[in-house]
């Protein structure tokens, strides 16, 4: 049979049969694999590919909190939200998107210099995203768009809420301001909580109280497809998606008085400089005023780049916030406090008089200090010193004390401290010593404290350095006998009810160890500054009483890198004019510190300044002292008005 | 059995014996039909839901079942014999269409696998997917069986020189679909177990060989599957996503129209090649087993007529037929749900598309005509 093969065709039909049952039965093994697949996908991780599938199509999309409000103490709004417009743009729907954008430029809604910008912008998103290509909308812009909104398909005015300041630049340097959430900032905030949120507070109370005002973010649940557009249903499952509602941020009220920050900063006028206001039996902050300032709605609505370059740079710095940071010799208004402290440890007497006759020379020294031409000139005690502001007089005070007992005693009023107040950004100036110069200067004889360097301390000049806050919170300390408060804008809380829940005041460590005459005696000499004084002329007729002290920093300092033009530096050598005050004498209810750089004699600028301030607080308008600052019978016991006096028998002629 | 027939009556039974005597004179086999007939039903239900509930869609896809019965029905009233004679004519027809379209490939620089003849646009690779077992089921007809070393080195030949025709394309997956199906024919004409195991051998030095002639996209199809989170949004992404669409969808499935795989597009390709994820998502393991065991019924008839007929070609071409078209259940679906690497097969009369299912559904024509033209021994 070899070579030979014949077709058996019952042969191969069982050859086949045969073939057709492995097969099936490989087939059968197959689709049990498959099967068996199946059930691992299905059941077996089940759970894992249900979870995956959720993942896939539900994303969460948050809603920001609405940021709380700043009101100030009479429930006047400073800074809230308020819808704003702004150009957006879908890509999908734009069929030419260069000619779009040219054709903006065209109708004056973009710059040809921005373009490239907002084309990458646009690009670096998903076609169907709306992306803003112009933040700040006036009226006018929106109304130009509307006319040609036609002509531009996929382009569209959106609103959104915006912060917005309603009274502009007015008490920016206290409230702060917020702006768009930067790579920085990024850094140090739980980005999950800012999920939604555009801006961030920055400076003053929006950026100390930015988890209370920030809220609490909510979340949507929201169905996309694979492409990541929202889309409402599943084929036709509705599905259910859950929402969590935001908690809007609180509304905060602040212990400014609109209408009172509103004339401290029109009185301070054009000059550079800061008035401090505050409540010194609380630490609450009526007026807090540095000047020149900004609009802080400009941040709030997208700054250019131009436009902060122009703020940063401009020789005046309206960034810099002066009450906080500026830094100043404290000039004659620290004399209260070294008479305080000369009393208490018994270097004079109230009753001692010293002679003065316009100059000071130390022992062994040929440089001669000169008191101000205007100066009193005879005997004089502490009072007539503080009221008239004898330079000569607190010379030989300073001397005869020598620095160490001049800074263990004015370091419990706060001098070269943090007040603490409730914003950041604060400076502690500088009360200097013996042990600070040896750590501040390199050189060995740089490091020695020279007798000239007590002396000047004692007219507030030297390497003395104060801010405005710091002042007038001394003031107030003084005007309340050593009591201490840690100064506070935010004052208590709005709930949405409109009920107000106010904070305590925190009450700081007093200023202890000074007899109650000697506190009257100095702040008796403080009102005869307003009554005969220094600053009489300001507070001529006033309806209430009050304590003062002018000053004038011979020294112009502040902490901050400043380029001064030719056209400026004659006017920043002129000296700085202080005035502090407070009111009514007898049970103060504001303490004051008035700051005008290069102004001149503090008599003659900052004393009217503070004058205006003071009665914008406690007048009514009917011009007398508003029922409610009226001092008790008691308290007016206690404190006798001092008449009108002039030096006892001043040998020589006196000034005023 | 006669109580039925009483309770049945009459009428119904003229009836049933009508629709038989009509199917034996269209030359059809009813079980078969039904199965047919149910499979494409499901996948219209399914369809409909796959593409987005578009109508249109469905619409398209009951056209491509017409013109897929159409051809089922013409080819099952051909003689076997005349099919068998057509054999080698259809092969070198298919052979030389193939070389006509990778010339225009040549010119063309680019893939071509379209043969545009004005009123119809078809793939050649789609002829050769009957016509290669065809001519195999020729050449083994007049020979003894099991098959010679030489006839071997010959079909070997027939089958290689249409694949590589069709690999070059490139289509990969069609080109191992026409290969298989002329090795199930040589196969099951009694290829001895140690060809197959030295072949299957050869086959995988082979594939180590042809991995480094391999296109780029082909060889990251091997290598997703092996590992899809290589590259999750990229070659990985199909089957990542399929297999979560079949997962999620647990037993008893999210429910018609509510995959939201398929209805959200995570699921690419949801209406063709990927359609067995949607009924896994939307109709759950239930669905998905019912569906296997329909097309196991199908398989399993077409295996049982394949054994009925009465000379070689038609048993052999008939059984090739019934296989191939498990063949192509299997790559599908054991590609949708992870187990094979994603080669582009679409799921037999389910996925949308008219070339496949034309191709399909004239094969189980071929196949009738093989059993219904057998001669009736007694009858």
């Amino acid at each position: 049979m070899r070579g030979v093969r014949i077709k058996d065709h019952w042969k191969e039909q069982r050859l086949f049969d045969q073939r057709a049952l492995v097969a099936s039965a490989i087939g059968a093994i197959l689709l049990l694999t498959l099967a068996g697949r199946l059930v691992v996908l299905q059941v077996v991780r089940f759970d894992y590919y249900s979870e995956q599938s959720q993942y896939n199509r539900v994303r969460i999309e948050p809603i920001p909190a609405a940021r709380g409000l700043l009101l100030d103490r009479n429930g006047e709004v400073l800074a809230g939200g308020q819808p704003g417009y702004q150009l957006e743009l879908v890509r999908e729907e734009v069929p030419d998107l260069n000619a779009t954008l040219k054709g903006l430029v065209s109708i004056g809604l973009l710059t040809t210099d921005e373009l490239p910008d907002i084309r990458r912008t646009i690009l670096s998103r998903r076609s169907f995203d709306s992306v803003p290509i112009r933040l700040r909308m006036t009226d006018e812009d929106v109304g130009r768009f509307a006319v040609h909104r036609f002509d531009f398909p996929g382009v569209d005015i959106k609103s959104r809420q915006m912060r917005w300041y309603p009274n502009g630049a007015l008490g920016v340097h206290a409230l702060g301001y917020v702006s768009a959430l930067s790579e920085a900032d990024l850094q140090h905030i739980d980005t999950t909580a800012y999920a939604g949120t555009s801006v961030i507070g920055k400076l003053g109370v929006e950026a100390a109280y930015e988890k209370q005002l920030h809220g609490t973010n909510g979340s949507r649940q929201i169905l996309v497809n694979a492409e990541g557009r929202s889309v409402d249903k599943i084929g036709s499952l509705h599905p259910q998606l859950r929402t969590q509602a935001p908690i809007a941020g609180e509304t905060l009220v602040l212990g400014l008085d609109l209408k009172v920050q509103r004339v401290a900063e029109d009185a301070l006028g054009t000059h550079r400089g800061a008035i401090v206001a505050l409540d010194p039996r609380n630490g609450d902050v009526i007026a807090l005023v540095s000047k020149p300032g900004f609009d802080p709605t400009e941040f709030a609505r997208g700054i250019t780049r131009a436009e902060y370059t122009a703020l940063a740079n401009d020789p005046d710095s309206p960034l810099l916030n002066r009450a906080l940071r500026g830094l100043y010799p404290s000039g004659s208004t620290i004399k209260p406090a070294i008479g305080l402290v000369a009393l208490t440890d018994h270097s004079i007497t109230a009753d001692q008089k010293v002679l003065c006759n316009g100059t000071f020379e130390l022992p062994h020294s040929a440089h001669i200090y000169r008191a101000d031409k205007d100066e009193p000139r005879g005997m004089l005690d502490l009072t007539a010193a503080i009221a008239h502001s004898s330079d000569v007089y607190f010379y030989k005070l300073a001397h005869e004390m020598g620095i160490d007992k001049l800074d263990e005693g004015l370091a419990p009023f706060g001098y070269g401290q943090l007040t603490g107040i409730d914003i950041g950004g604060e400076k502690a100036g500088l009360l200097p010593s013996p042990a600070w110069k040896k750590i501040a200067f390199k050189h060995p004889a740089d490091q020695v404290w020279f007798p000239g360097e007590t002396v000047n301390m004692g007219i507030g000049q030297g390497y003395l350095q104060v801010t405005p806050l710091q002042v007038a919170h001394i003031v107030g300390e003084i005007s309340e006998r050593g009591r201490s408060f840690r100064p506070r804008l935010v004052i208590g809380t709005r709930a949405p009810d409109g009920h107000i829940t106010t904070f305590a005041p925190e009450e700081e460590k007093p200023v202890t160890g000074i007899a109650q005459e000697d506190w009257t005696t100095v702040i008796k000499a403080m009102m005869g500054t307003m009554i005969y004084g220094t600053g009489h002329t300001a507070f001529a007729k006033a309806a209430y009483s009050s304590g003062g002290k002018t000053g004038t920093a011979q020294l112009y300092t502040v902490g901050q890198n400043e380029k001064y033009n030719a056209k400026t530096v004659a006017e920043s050598l002129r000296d700085d004019a202080w005035f502090v005050a407070f009111a009514p004498a007898e049970e103060p209810r504001i303490a004051i510190a008035v700051l005008a750089e290069n102004a001149g004699f503090g008599a003659g600028t900052a004393a009217p300044i503070a004058r205006t301030v003071l009665d914008s607080y406690l007048l009514g308008t009917d011009g007398r002292l508003k029922p409610q600052f009226e001092p008790s019978a008691a308290a007016k016991a206690l404190l006798e008005i001092p008449r009108p006096a002039t030096p006892d028998a001043p040998p020589a002629a006196v000034g005023q | 059995m006669i109580r039925e027939e009483l309770t049945d009556g009459p009428s119904a039974r003229r009836a049933v014996t009508g629709a038989a005597r009509m199917l034996l004179a269209l030359k059809l086999d009813g079980p078969l039909l039904v199965g047919l007939g149910l499979i494409a039903a499901y996948g219209l239900v399914v369809l409909y839901s796959a593409s987005g509930q578009s109508l249109g869609t469905v619409i398209r896809q009951i056209g491509h079942l017409g013109m897929g019965t159409i051809a089922m029905l013409v080819l099952a009233q051909v003689n076997p014999n005349f099919l068998r004679r057509l054999s080698p004519w259809l092969y070198l027809i298919g052979v030389l269409l193939l070389l006509v379209v990778a010339g225009m490939g040549v010119i063309g620089k680019g893939a071509q696998r379209w043969l545009d003849l004005g009123l119809v646009r078809f793939q050649p690779s789609e002829i050769m997917k009957l016509a290669v077992p065809m001519m195999c089921a020729w050449y083994l007809h007049e020979r003894p069986l099991p098959p010679s070393p030489l006839s071997l080195i010959l079909l070997a030949a027939l089958i290689l020189i249409p694949t590589g025709l069709v690999v070059m394309q490139p289509d990969l997956g069609t080109g191992a679909l026409i290969a298989i199906a002329g090795a199930l024919v040589v196969m099951m004409a009694g290829l001895q177990v140690r060809v197959v195991l030295g072949l299957l051998a050869l086959a995988a030095l082979g594939g180590w060989l042809g991995w480094h002639h391999m296109h780029d996209y082909q060889q990251n199809r091997i290598l997703t599957f092996i590992n899809p989170q290589i590259d999750p949004q990229g070659a990985g992404y199909h089957i990542i996503q399929s297999q979560i669409a079949i997962g999620s969808g647990g037993v008893f499935g999210k429910g018609w129209m509510n995959g939201s795989q398929a209805q959200l597009d995570y699921l690419p390709e949801s209406s063709t090649d990927f359609i067995f994820a949607v009924i896994g998502e939307e109709f759950g393991m239930l669905g998905l087993f019912v569906l296997l065991l329909l097309y196991a019924f199908v398989v399993g008839r077409a295996i049982y007529l394949s054994t009925q007929t009465q000379d070689t070609y038609a048993r052999l071409l008939a059984g090739s037929l019934g296989l191939t078209f498990f063949v192509y259940v299997f790559i599908n679906s054991g590609m949708v749900s992870g187990l094979l690497p994603v080669v582009g097969v679409p799921l037999p009369l389910i996925s949308y598309g008219g070339t496949s299912m034309v191709t399909l559904l004239a094969g189980f024509g071929i196949l009738m005509s093989m059993y219904s033209h057998r001669k009736l021994v007694g009858s």
